[in-house]
């Protein structure tokens, strides 16, 4: 019987996998299937997620190597009959889902942020136009490949009936030689799960960042950025930024300082229960999405607020 | 050797407005996408070092023409260009078609360079096809390139660490958003923009047959619903009295 085939690279974001899978399965009736790779940590896990694993281990096999890589979830479709491969939209796994998706002449939706099954088809919405829009779309060919916006889905939780096979594949020479791999200071911070968030921009000047920092301590909250903020500025981590090549946040209240509300941006923060924003441009796009819309410097204001709230 | 690299004409999102949760795309001059920029950028600053050739290549419908003057400007050698009204809103699979079809046509591509993801629907799967269509290996979200004769010395920014690859010649590969800060062409280069070579090709130039079915179907497209309270806050003092009272303070 034909199958759902689903890897990633990594355990947390495999078993969001295996629930948007179960979903799938649930009305096409596909079986499910997870492919592993080199990861002895990752297939017993999976086995007792009461998946049907398939592990793959061939110390050739580099995950650098997306060429390489795509060509063993290539052969392992095969093997395993499955038209729907899904794989993870982090960095990884949509260069992957391009690569595999032209490999297997299916049609491709990566960054799918939820789904639904209607008369056997998978119907995926993503993001378009810079997050300025939702599209609903599906995949027409036969073999689809659909790459899931991390922490679009829970984890699956455990189930019986798991098991465990190996598998063997051919692999060609690669053309890639890792040099070295050096992990990313962040800083364990989780805008995704804070209550209160305040998320600075380029309006902001460096010097005024304490400030900002001691709102969002005195509001028990955490702070968030703009994308330039983390990757021109480097003010802070990468992993603190809001929006469409960051993270997708939905605080009880997001306090928005000297963001002007590009498309890519407000896709990160519209989900917010409260949005407060001040700019000193008074048609600052972000002052329309906003439940309290101030117009100010916030030279001014950050010095006030931070003394009112107690610091 | 020559350096590609490929580009996307894309909307000027800034200016598409929302009409009964519908975008309203007509009328909206069409722009270049910004991680492409970063693209181009890269891909001039590697051709100044190595004093090879940089060659833009683009599909789309016939204002790429035009569109496309900005990269040549920005320091792109020569263009190639599949102009076809037909291709407005192509899916990503026969970009990647007609971008390999026509990279196929350069000699001696030792590096073809995309963005990481397009300005309009980000969903970064051309560079991929492309270098499976071409059979090269590809490096992904790259933040820093170095050549150094029949290998490039490439990092990639992964979301918890950075891998320092060293790959062989030819290799396609994706840039990041903050590799670099584009440069702005000044207005001589802009001038001169306008007599760079440009290789027109249509479509029966490419031996690419476009399939009758769309491989991605797309139901519906909207804005998402908003309804925000929209409420001007004048002071310190007046903010302070509205997170009192929807509770973030004094509780
Ligand atoms: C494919 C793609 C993906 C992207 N992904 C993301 C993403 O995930 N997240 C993201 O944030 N961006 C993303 N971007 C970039 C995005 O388009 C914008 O460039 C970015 O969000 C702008 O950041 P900003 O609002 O901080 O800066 P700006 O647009 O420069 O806005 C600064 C604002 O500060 C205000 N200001 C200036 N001085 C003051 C002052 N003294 N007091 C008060 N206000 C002041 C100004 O009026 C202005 O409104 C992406 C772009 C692309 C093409």
């Amino acid at each position: 019987m034909a199958g759902i085939l689903i890897y990633s690279e990594k355990s947390k974001l495999a078993l969001e996998l295996l629930t948007a899978a179960r979903l799938i399965a649930k009305g096409t009736g596909l079986n499910i299937k997870i492919l592993c790779i080199n990861s002895d940590k990752q297939a017993e896990e999976m086995v007792a997620q009461g998946a049907e694993t398939y592990h793959i281990k061939e110390q050739n096999l580099n995950l650098a190597d997306t060429a390489a890589v795509a060509s063993a979830l290539q052969q392992a479709a095969g093997k395993l009959d499955a038209s729907i491969v899904i794989l993870s939209s982090n960095r990884r796994g949509k260069e992957l889902s391009g690569r595999l998706a032209q490999k297997l002449d299916a049609g491709c939706l990566s960054d799918v942020t939820s789904l639904q099954v209607k008369d056997g088809k998978v119907q995926c919405a993503r993001n378009a136009l810079g997050g300025a829009t939702i599209a609903t779309q599906q995949i027409e060919t036969d073999m689809q490949v659909i790459a899931l916006a991390p922490r679009s889905f829970e984890p699956a939780g455990l189930q019986d009936s798991g098991s465990l096979k190996e598998m063997a594949i051919e692999i060609e020479s690669s053309l890639i030689k890792v040099l070295e791999s050096r992990s990313k200071a962040g800083d364990a911070a989780d805008i995704e799960a804070a209550d209160i968030l305040v998320v600075v921009g380029q309006g902001m000047e460096q010097g005024d960042m304490v400030l900002a920092e001691s709102i969002a301590r005195a509001l028990g909250g955490e702070i968030a950025c703009s994308k330039p903020v983390a990757t021109d500025k480097k003010w802070l981590p990468e992993d603190r930024i809001v929006g469409l090549s960051g993270k997708k946040c939905k605080p009880q209240l997001a306090i928005i300082l000297g963001i002007s509300g590009q498309v890519q941006f407000n896709v990160g923060i519209r989900d917010a229960n409260t949005i407060i924003a001040i700019n000193n441009d008074e048609n600052a796009y972000i002052l329309q999405m906003a439940d309290y819309a101030m117009v100010a410097d916030l030279k001014e204001v950050l010095p006030e607020l931070n003394k009112a709230l107690g610091y | 050797m020559n350096i590609v690299v490929a580009m996307k004409q894309v909307p000027d999102l800034q200016q598409v407005r929302i009409k009964n949760r519908e975008p309203v795309i007509e009328g909206v001059p069409f722009t270049l996408g910004i991680i492409d920029k970063n693209a181009l950028e890269a891909g001039v600053q590697l051709k100044e070092a190595a004093g090879s050739n940089l060659i833009v290549v683009s599909a789309g419908n016939e204002e790429v023409e035009e569109t496309i003057k900005e990269a040549l400007a920005a320091g792109a050698d020569e263009a190639y260009l599949v102009l076809d009204d037909k291709l407005d809103g192509m899916e990503s699979s026969l970009t990647a078609s007609l971008l390999a079809a026509t990279i196929q046509k350069i000699d001696d591509v030792g590096l073809v360079l995309f963005g990481e993801g397009s300005g309009d629907n980000y969903s970064g799967q051309v560079g991929s096809r492309v270098a499976e269509i071409l059979g090269l290996p590809q490096v992904g979200y790259v933040s820093k390139i170095e050549l150094d004769g029949t290998v490039a010395r490439i990092t990639r920014s992964l979301e918890d660490c950075e891998e320092l690859l060293e790959v062989q010649l030819p290799v396609v590969v994706t840039v990041m958003g903050g590799i670099n800060e584009p440069r702005i062409p000044s207005v001589s280069q802009i001038l001169k923009a306008g007599r760079k070579p440009k290789e027109i090709l249509d479509l029966d130039d490419l031996d690419i047959e476009i399939a009758e079915d769309k491989k991605i179907s797309t139901l519906s497209n909207l804005a998402p619903e908003t309804d925000r309270k929209r409420v001007a806050v004048k002071s310190v003092t007046e903010l302070i009295t509205v997170l009192q009272a929807e509770g973030f303070v004094g509780r």
